[in-house]
């Protein structure tokens, strides 16, 4: 008797870096046939097709021109930086509904060279002073009162942790980036898999204080995908195609629900602790199990909050808990071992995907050097502003 | 005097110059921007409160890379103004970490932040309290 549980078949990743003679199709094409190949089927088999390219603006219909046109639904989502785990969640509701039993869910990007993100909205400046917009602003806002840009906000969201517990320091983040630049030197598919001295980072370029350059993620090229089967689907597979796959035990997504103070700076804490007590409770897995989990280090000042945020830790206990070691790759919970978003990098759309491989690929014993012996459980999270937080929980296959 | 106008229409000027927002009359919730609901309880009533003109720094950062023509560093920060949080710039303040830190008491200032046709825009941040 099936199950309704919902499965990832095959899931690839590319290597995330820098790709001019490719263009965003190819790189999702690449992603999408390696997927299919790892889970041993083809666009034949696929029912839905979920695509994100937030940046780019393409659509999943230009890698079906590519890949296989098979008059399938194609859903072109945009979630900001949730993008990808918003792809991955729309297969996995279609497949949960019964509609399928096959769906793909692919995320792509193509970030090499672009600068800041965000930021900038000025208009063209006119000869008299103008009210425009939702705040009647004569000029634009942007440096004037306060900043858009994304290392800007996401160090004042480290440094408000910091307020409101204690413990924070300029040192403290930069050696969450030193921890992250160590792993990277393991995986091949990283970006950038140099190791930083504290020394270095701190000495680096200011971004937005305390957010020195390599504390930001980095901006690259790159795509994932996943082929999810229903369990049906699954027990008609062969057995090394059942072992291999990895249960989807819990897929979450949130926005944020409004509090004092949400509309002046994002607030990143609620919406991520709702989606985390979601997930553990579908899962019926707790924060303790985990054996590793890649969560959203935008800038290092993200990580630290997303220790609590995901109860990784006791509440206000983030800093303390990442100077235990924990959180290195030998800690009692490993985090971002793939070097995360500051050196694995970050190309938008697929780093919610990227992020579910980089877990399958430990659950599955295929992850070489870098492999988190025995890991059964693991969490993926991803966050976009706006804002929406997407959390998958997975698990190995039992068999 | 030249003629003045607000930056943005939530700072009203005058000799004692200071934000307003537009409070929910079911829920308290406050916003700056133009509303077309609460975003808490989904009321559609709002009446425009004073916002106290002094607060402290709840976070902050030093902005050094920001878009083409704005001027850096400069200091972003959210300010609790008695539990109204408020965006702005830390003015009149020296934009390192040894002069700005967390928990500072602040308070609102104006600034002339540029003339047209004979009428300054008037900017707001907040300057230490000292």
């Amino acid at each position: 008797m099936a199950s309704d549980d919902v499965w990832i078949l095959g899931i690839k990743m590319t290597k995330f870096g820098k790709y001019p003679d490719k263009d965003i199709t190819d790189l999702a094409a690449d992603a999408t046939m390696a997927a299919l190949a790892d889970g041993g089927v083809t666009m034949k088999d696929v029912q839905l097709l979920a695509y994100g390219n937030l940046v780019g603006g393409t659509q999943g219909q230009s890698l079906q021109k590519q890949v296989g046109q098979t008059g399938i639904p194609v859903y072109n989502v945009a979630n900001a930086c949730a993008t990808g785990a918003t792809a991955l969640r729309v297969a996995y509701m279609a497949i949960k509904a019964g509609e399928i039993d096959t769906g793909l869910a692919v995320g792509v990007e193509k970030l090499a060279g672009a600068g800041l993100l965000a930021g900038g909205s000025r208009g063209a400046e006119k000869d008299e002073w103008t009210p425009e917009g939702r705040f009647g602003a004569v000029a634009p806002v942007d440096g004037r009162i306060g900043t858009e840009t994304m290392p800007g906000v996401f160090a004042q969201i480290g440094m408000e942790y910091g307020h409101k517990y204690g413990g924070t320091s300029f040192e403290l983040f930069a050696k969450i980036s030193e921890k992250n630049h160590a792993h990277s030197t393991l995986n091949p598919l990283a970006a950038y898999s140099k190791r930083f001295t504290l020394e270095q980072i701190m000495g680096d370029i200011m971004i937005s204080y305390p957010n020195t350059r390599p504390m930001c993620s980095a901006n690259c090229d790159g795509a994932a995908a996943a082929v999810l089967v229903s369990d049906a689907k699954l027990k008609t597979l062969s057995k090394e195609q059942q072992r291999r796959a990895v249960k989807i035990s819990a897929s979450i997504l949130t926005t944020d629900p409004w509090e004092e103070a949400c509309q002046v700076l994002p607030n990143v804490n609620t919406l991520t602790r709702n989606a985390a007590k979601q997930a553990y409770e579908k899962a019926g897995i707790g924060p303790e199990d985990l054996d590793l989990v890649e969560l959203h280090d935008c800038f290092a000042t993200a990580e630290l909050v997303h220790y609590d945020n995901l109860m990784l830790c006791e509440e206000g206990g983030a800093a303390d808990f990442f100077n235990s070691g924990a959180t290195w790759r030998d800690g009692k919970t490993p985090v971002n071992v793939s070097g995360g978003l500051e050196s694995k990098g970050h190309p938008i759309a697929a780093t919610g995907i990227a992020n579910v491989w980089e877990i399958a690929h430990h659950l599955r014993g295929e992850a070489g050097d870098r492999q988190i012996e025995g890991a059964k459980v693991g969490l993926a999270h991803v966050i976009g502003l706006g804002s929406a937080c997407g959390i998958h929980v997975l698990e190995k296959s039992g068999l | 005097m030249p003629d003045q106008i607000p930056f943005v229409d939530y700072l009203v000027l005058g000799d004692q110059p200071h934000l307003v927002a537009n409070e929910c009359t079911t829920c308290g919730a406050r916003f700056f921007d133009r509303r077309n609901a609460c975003a808490s309880c989904f009321a559609t009533e709002f009446k425009k409160v004073d916002v106290p003109t002094e607060g402290e720094v709840r976070a902050f950062t030093i902005v050094s890379m920001a878009a083409p023509g704005i001027p850096v560093p400069f200091v972003s920060a959210t300010i609790d103004c008695q539990g109204t949080s408020v965006r702005a710039n830390i003015i009149n303040c020296d934009p390192t970490p040894e002069a700005v830190t967390l928990g500072m008491k602040v308070r609102l200032a104006t600034y002339v932040l540029g003339d047209k046709g004979g009428v300054d825009a008037i900017g707001f941040g907040f300057e230490p309290v000292s």
